[in-house]
């Protein structure tokens, strides 16, 4: 890419080491390795039931690997929660939507808010100056997210009504709001149409080279994956099976196998 | 439109000046009958403010809770104790104490929800409701070793004038309900409230927000059992007067629990709307019972009736309405403007073609 980059790829953020995760008997993901650099559009690819989303419920806490660490610059965290991961600085969108389904759009990102929230119940219940203050603080952000998403028109609405692709955006509306320095996004394009998909890359890409946020992101679509990622790693039946530039992972035989399936 | 800034629009300052106009001045002038202040009024006031402690934590935060008149019991037996053994915190300072001491009860037996939830949480609840009626029972302390069981609650007095006329006390039980209704507005539509929300909505992504279940789930316990610890107090004092723990029996936290529902649930005016309709129904059955049968139907009879007509209600909201009477009544408001509107511009059209 010609272009000049405002926050330049750095250091690793996020290292993932040696992660192992079983339910019961079934291996989910086995010995899996990989790390994410500072402000760079990272993928996780795969086939299906590769481990892909047990690996970000692993990175985010929801899934407690049986073995592996997980290390957020340079730091090795114990005992990962989603609360922790939050508080560091983590935020991330999910597979099957989790948005707050009887809240209207405005409030679901403003839920997004509540680490930039210090108030407690009883300000809030007096509404003293400060919540005031602090309230309009975070409005005018969510605002703002709102405004970059293009959703204006919808702010008021109650999220379980909206179609699909419109809630994908509300989630990833929800997940900026926390102003983190990484998001996870799992299947941000999933059952999207061309349109949709692109005004979606487009918003991704703009987060990342206008804030340096960096970006994690599930897609099954090799061509946007291709297309807006700086380095993609393959998994396949829980294990790294390819990491590199798309160039390099698109040549990989061992990946070019998996998808393609391969003659026994 | 709501102003992007504010927590209160100018309709919500009208709705607020009406019902304050309507509270203060039209009700006091024109029902002179005691028993509409004694059996009616006053009980409303205190049930609807305990049913808004039941929405903070089923109809906000989602948890399942059975237990709020074991809550009102705490509260109630609390003032009871504190105005006789520190008479110097006088009637407002045991009331909150007595709140806060209900909302004590209300953290611990909250702590169960970190753990289970759904229908399982509300047997876990129920434990509430059984052990604080048994503790007030088992130790006699809690009633001053009165022989008969019994307590009779004390005259209210602030601030050395008593409070002992019904149209007094339901002044005092306005003014307690309207101050604790504007503060449990402001949560709900402010932080607190979006995070109670959030909470049950998906408590997963909440904590991935950064939202902690465990400080959200107590937190919305003990202020739920705060605001029905005050109810209970104001129940006793105000309605009840002589009182034994029986009193806040489990039928009590249905009945709360069924103006939670039919009011609406996760709203704060259904919780005023639940309680009247509760309240005013029986005395209507017995009316059409009295008027239009004259007594030819037993009274037992109908207050059969009466519950069959709750349950199938309750039956009917839950599968088509879940939100209940407010949303009703939401409903009923948007539909009359817009046929009042649709009529406004007929009436122009058809004068603008004379």
């Amino acid at each position: 890419m010609a272009y000049e980059r405002k926050f330049k790829i750095g250091k690793p953020i996020l290292e993932v080491n040696n992660i192992s995760l079983s339910f019961g008997g079934v291996k989910a993901i086995t010995d899996t390795s990989f790390n994410v650099l500072e402000h760079e559009v990272r993928a996780i690819i795969g086939p299906n039931g590769a481990g892909k989303s047990s690996m970000l419920n692993c990175i985010n806490g929801i899934y407690k690997p049986q073995q592996g660490t997980v290390s957020f610059r340079g730091q090795q965290i114990e005992n990962i929660t989603p609360n922790i991961m939050a508080q560091m600085g983590l935020s991330r969108t999910f597979q099957n939507l989790a948005l707050f389904k009887r809240m209207s759009v405005l409030d679901n990102i403003l839920v997004g808010r509540k680490l930039h929230t210090k108030t407690n119940f009883l300000e809030v219940a007096l509404q003293l100056p400060k919540v005031k203050k602090e309230e309009k603080l975070n409005r005018e952000r969510s605002e703002e997210i709102i405004s970059f998403l293009e959703i204006e028109d919808i702010k008021d609405t109650p999220v379980g009504k909206l179609p699909y692709g419109l809630q994908k955006k509300v989630e990833l509306g929800r997940a900026l709001a926390t102003d983190s320095t990484i998001i996870l996004l799992d299947e941000p394009m999933a059952g999207m149409n061309v349109e949709e998909k692109r005004d979606m890359c487009r918003f991704i890409l703009k987060v990342n080279d206008e804030l340096g946020t960096t970006m994690v992101l599930i897609e099954h679509d090799m061509g946007v994956v291709m297309d807006i990622s700086d380095r993609v790693v393959v998994l396949d039946y829980g294990k790294v099976i390819g990491d590199g530039t798309p160039d390099e992972i698109m040549a990989n035989q061992k990946v070019i196998d998996a998808y393609l399936g391969v003659e026994h | 439109m709501k102003p992007v800034f504010m927590t209160y629009t100018k309709k919500d300052l009208i709705n607020l000046a009406v019902c304050m106009f309507l509270s203060i001045l039209i009700i006091p002038t024109f029902i002179t009958t005691e028993y509409w202040y004694t059996s009616i009024l006053i009980p409303w006031l205190c049930l609807a403010l305990a049913t808004i402690g039941q929405q903070i934590v089923m109809g906000y935060t989602g948890q399942l809770a059975l237990g709020a008149a074991g809550f009102m019991a705490a509260g109630a037996f609390a003032m009871f104790n504190l105005i006789l053994r520190v008479p110097d915190l006088g009637f407002v300072g045991s009331l909150i104490v007595s709140g806060l001491i209900a909302a004590a009860f209300g953290i611990l037996f909250g702590l169960p929800s970190l753990k289970v939830r759904g229908i399982y949480l509300m047997v876990a609840t129920l434990a509430s409701q059984f052990f604080i009626i048994w503790m007030i029972d088992k130790f006699g302390w809690f009633k001053n070793y009165d022989s008969s069981g019994i307590i009779t609650a004390q005259d209210i007095v602030i601030m050395g004038k008593p409070f002992t006329t019904p149209l007094a006390m339901y002044f005092v039980c306005l003014a307690v309900t309207t101050v604790l209704t504007l503060l449990a507005m402001n949560m709900a539509r402010g932080s607190t409230g979006r995070n109670w929300m959030a909470v049950r909505d998906m408590d997963i992504a909440a904590e991935s927000m950064g939202v902690s279940l465990l400080r959200t789930k107590v937190q919305a316990f003990a202020i739920s059992a705060f605001y029905c610890g005050v109810a209970g107090a104001l129940f006793a004092f105000c309605y009840l007067k002589s009182l034994e723990p029986v009193a806040f029996d489990i039928k009590l936290s249905f009945k709360i629990l069924f103006m939670c529902i039919l009011g609406g649930l996760g709203t704060i005016n259904g919780a005023f709307i639940g309680a009247a309709f509760i309240l005013l129904f029986p005395v209507l059955l017995n009316a059409i019972g009295n008027n239009v049968f004259h007594g030819a139907i037993d009274a037992t009879i109908i207050s059969s009736i009466e519950q069959v007509i709750f349950g199938g209600l309750m039956i009917i909201f839950m599968i088509y309405e879940p939100l209940g009477m407010a949303k009703l009544w939401e409903n009923l408001k948007v539909s009359l403007k817009s046929k009042l509107s649709s009529s406004g511009t007929k009436s122009l059209k058809s004068s603008a073609q004379k």
